[in-house]
């Protein structure tokens, strides 16, 4: 007996290193999926579709990083895909139109006035989910559903369900660089991946190094709790869904900009991509625990995953059924990876208890 | 023999990864009597549970009834042989009924698919009449008193007709009346033959309710024998090893300027009524003030009050004698004020964090400039307080809900700790934490208290409150109903202060 309990924690090795397989295990999925189609698809890693590949990716990334902020604080974000259409709208009407104010002529921007007209719109709508989450004290699966559905009818209503074509803007206006939103490049990069850096960068320092990030953990840990510990928990949950919100209007922005049309049907079930995303990087749907950088790379599996299958070839039918399969088989190697942890931390704790 | 033995566990032993929980156990549960276990927290009292009732099995030994081996490898079977178990923890469901707690997974049906509510809702009134307890079978469990929720509890174990019942703690959310009522059920249950395991940290009650004693330490039975001649003194040698450990030593020390003063606090209930009904008080610098009161006496309440966690309450109150306007417990916090909730689990942790991020949680501020939160300090000041606290973990890092009950406890202390507090609001600070435990946390408030922090602690233990307060208040139904000096009071006066407009302890009165 004796015996048995000695050797136990005298062998520590094994369950640490099964823990970091693990933990790097999204990281490992993206790796294999990858050198996969490597070598089974053709093309799969000339530059081109790199940079195509990445370009899907990111339309992705962006609402799931979103989405990870609003999941960790316990809370769901439903009105990501019909922010995007919303937004795709508003800036399309604004390229196209500007603003009629009624009085024989109207009001129209260049390219930068239109990006923060745009943005303030996905912002207002992730303030107005806030509201009824905390506020009004809806839950946030009903609220979100809610918007998700009363922004989507706007976007359908301001056309009349018709698509904004030829979003080329017009030299006059200043508006003529809409286009370099999903064109342009910057150092040879597309831009929308700089951005998707540059969001990514500052929402992982958020969680990791900020009083802002480390309040939204607790909040989806324990409200309770972290209201008693002086937390302002209004105000953390407001955050997650503006900036939910935010991230949403990114995307609308960089879709109409590539596709130089807007159409009201846009980001259609793309909320559901994102929460895919976020829980193959690790996020835990019951809150407090996820990675910005989990998620992200969550979105490459799923971006790589479906365009691979693609250029193999694939149909659409089997994709849709292989990622769901992935995404289970995540969700179960998390529920593992959970126990050995508590595992070698109940273990390390009896030690020094004993 | 007068009391048969209806279970025994031979040599048992059970291993968890990396630690022994039980080592070599001989025990035997005698029926017809109540058998007490008691040890500190982790002593392996719960493991030994645990494996008679099937949660758990054993890693080598065996378990006998009528000298027959028997192996449970699930609860289910284990209460076919008649055992049942009341947790610690509360297993019920406050979205459903009185009646549908009691029957659950055993539903009475007609036909194995149509529930018979009424033959329920008949049973589950015959059971609280036993029981003595005016709770209607439709009432949802979520809207009772913790105390009424440990008695539907035990009720079900009662509806199961279990031969063995064993109850963990069954009295620390009781209040004095209840407890009376549960000691006359037990007694009641020994007539019919049922053998009784009781657990509980409360000494003085083991050995007034106890036939036999079982003494537990570090997963070794240290001590076993009928309690006939049992004292606290041997009870805590065997606990601990060593001759009894004292309470908080006195470190006099003058007080200073009044530090709170709450002026006519109320609280009103949803319910209708009022919670906390014109509470005055006024705590100074260095001193203890023990607020004593029953479950449900509204000191919870008050304190809650005081953090700012009932935006609705009314009444003044002040800090260093400046008005305290500030609404939110962020506010308060910044105002010196900290609360160490009752309930840990709920209230005073967010157990998926770390033990690093718990601590410091209130305290965010201080690691941080402009944008930028340095852990490097961070992590400095946890190690400080884990030093300072003498916190037993192996990782800051670790989630908080590894650590025994104890440790949890100290962790929350840190929390508050760690914003500065001029005045401490300690509810309940010895609740679940075991002897070795308690006498620290003790040790820290006085300490605490002569370094000139006010401390308003909670607490429903006599023993407690006599001996860590400088000045002691008695609450019951919302209100202040005596405030005694430390010398002048007696347990007698605290009890009778704490009984007044008591209706249902007043009403037990009559039946005794």
């Amino acid at each position: 007996m004796a015996d048995q309990s000695l050797s136990a924690p005298s062998s520590p090795s094994s369950p640490d290193v099964l823990l970091i397989l693990l933990k790097a295990r999204t990281f490992i999925a993206l790796i294999l999926v990858f050198a996969f189609f490597a070598f089974n698809a053709p093309n799969f890693l000339s530059t081109a579709n790199m940079v195509i590949m990445s370009k899907h990716v990111a339309l992705n990334a962006f609402l799931a990083i979103g989405m990870t902020f609003v999941i960790v604080s316990g809370g769901i974000d439903l009105s990501v895909g019909s922010i995007v259409g919303l937004c795709g709208m508003v800036a399309g009407y604004l390229v196209l139109n500007g603003i009629d104010i009624g009085l024989g002529w109207s009001i129209q921007f260049n390219t930068l006035e239109i990006c923060l007209l745009v943005i303030a719109v996905g912002v207002f709508i992730g303030a107005i989910n806030g509201f009824l989450i905390t506020k009004l004290n809806v839950a946030p699966f009903i609220a979100t559903l809610g918007t998700l559905y009363v922004a989507r009818g706007a976007a359908m209503l301001s056309s009349d369900g018709r698509t904004f074509p030829n979003l080329n803007g017009n030299p006059e206006y200043g508006s003529d660089t809409f286009r370099w939103i999903g064109a342009g490049e910057i150092l040879g990069v597309p831009v929308s991946i700089v951005m998707l850096i540059a969001v990514g960068l500052l929402a992982a320092y958020i969680a990791t190094r900020t009083p802002l990030g480390r309040h939204i953990y607790a909040v989806g840990g324990n409200e309770r709790a972290a209201g008693l510990s002086g937390i302002k928990v209004n105000r953390t949950k407001y955050f997650v869904y503006i900036f939910s919100g935010f991230c949403a209007a990114l995307v609308g922005l960089i879709i109409s900009s590539q596709l130089v049309a807007a159409h009201p049907a846009t980001g259609n079930t793309f909320e559901l991509n994102a929460i895919a995303a976020a829980v193959l990087g690790g996020t835990s749907m019951s809150g407090g625990r996820g990675r910005i950088g989990g998620t992200i790379i969550g979105a490459f599996v799923i971006g790589v995953l479906s365009d691979g299958l693609v250029m193999m070839g694939v149909s659409s039918f089997w994709q849709t059924v292989i990622k769901g399969l992935v995404i289970i088989a995540a969700v179960v190697i998390d529920q593992a990876q959970q126990k050995v942890q508590a595992r070698v931390a109940l273990q390390a704790q009896s030690a020094i208890d004993s | 023999m007068k009391h048969p033995i209806g279970l025994s566990i031979r040599n048992g032993t059970k291993i968890y990864p990396g630690t022994v929980a039980l080592s070599a156990a001989d025990f035997d549960l005698h029926m017809g009597a109540v058998n007490v276990l008691v040890g500190e927290n982790g002593a392996g009292k719960s493991t030994m549970m645990k494996v008679i009732s099937g949660v758990e099995q054993l890693t080598s030994g065996k378990i006998l009834i009528d000298d027959k081996p028997v192996t449970f490898k699930t609860t289910e079977e284990a209460s076919r042989h008649g055992i049942g178990i009341v947790f610690q923890e509360l297993n019920l469901f406050p979205n459903l009924t009185v009646a549908e707690n009691i029957f659950i997974a055993r539903e009475k049906t007609r036909g194995r698919v149509d529930i018979d509510k009424a033959a329920q809702r008949e049973q589950t009134r015959a059971l609280m009449e036993r029981l003595e307890q005016d709770i209607d079978p439709d009432d949802l469990v979520g809207d009772l008193r913790v105390g009424q929720q440990q008695i539907v509890e035990i009720a079900k174990s009662l509806a199961h007709d279990a031969r063995i019942l064993i109850l963990d703690e069954p009295t620390s959310a009781l209040s004095a009346a209840e407890v009376e009522i549960l000691f006359r059920v037990i007694a009641d249950l020994k007539a019919n033959g049922v053998g009784i395991v009781y657990i509980s940290h409360r000494l003085e009650e083991l050995i007034r309710i106890g036939d036999y004693i079982t003494v537990l330490r570090d997963g070794v039975i240290t001590g076993a024998r009928s309690m006939k001649g049992v004292d606290v003194d041997w009870i805590v040698r065997n606990m601990i090893g060593e001759s009894g450990k004292d309470f908080a030593k006195e470190i006099d020390h003058p007080f200073g300027d009044e530090v709170f003063r709450a002026e006519h606090v109320s609280l009103g209930s949803p319910a209708g009524g009022l919670l906390v009904d014109d509470v005055s008080l006024s705590l100074k610098q260095g001193e203890i003030l023990g607020v004593y009161g029953l479950m449900g006496a509204g000191r919870s309440e008050f304190l809650e009050c005081v953090i700012g966690r009932h935006p609705h309450a009314r009444g003044k109150m002040y800090v260093n004698g400046v008005p305290l306007k500030e609404k939110t417990v962020a506010g308060r916090i910044g105002r010196g004020l900290a609360l160490i909730p009752e309930d840990r689990k709920n209230d005073g942790l967010v157990e998926i964090l770390s033990i690093r991020e718990n601590m410091t949680l209130s305290s965010l501020k201080k690691f941080t400039r402009g944008l930028y939160m340095s852990l490097t300090r961070e992590r400095q000041t946890v190690a400080e307080f884990v030093k300072r606290m003498t916190v037993k973990i192996a990782s800051a890092e670790h989630a908080v809900s590894s650590l025994s009950g104890g440790n949890q406890q100290k962790v929350v202390i840190s929390k508050a700790l760690m914003t500065d507090p001029k005045v401490l609001l300690m509810d309940e600070p010895s609740r679940g934490i075991d002897i070795g435990a308690k006498a620290e946390v003790f040790r820290v408030m006085r300490k605490l208290a002569a370094d000139g922090l006010g401390i308003i602690f909670v607490t429903s233990d006599l023993d407690e409150v006599m001996s860590l307060s400088d000045r002691i208040l008695v609450m019951s139904n919302g209100r202040v109903t005596g405030e005694f000096n430390r010398k002048e009071a007696t347990n007698g006066a605290l009890v009778e202060a704490s009984a007044i407009g008591h209706a249902t302890s007043s009403r037990n009165k009559e039946h005794v």
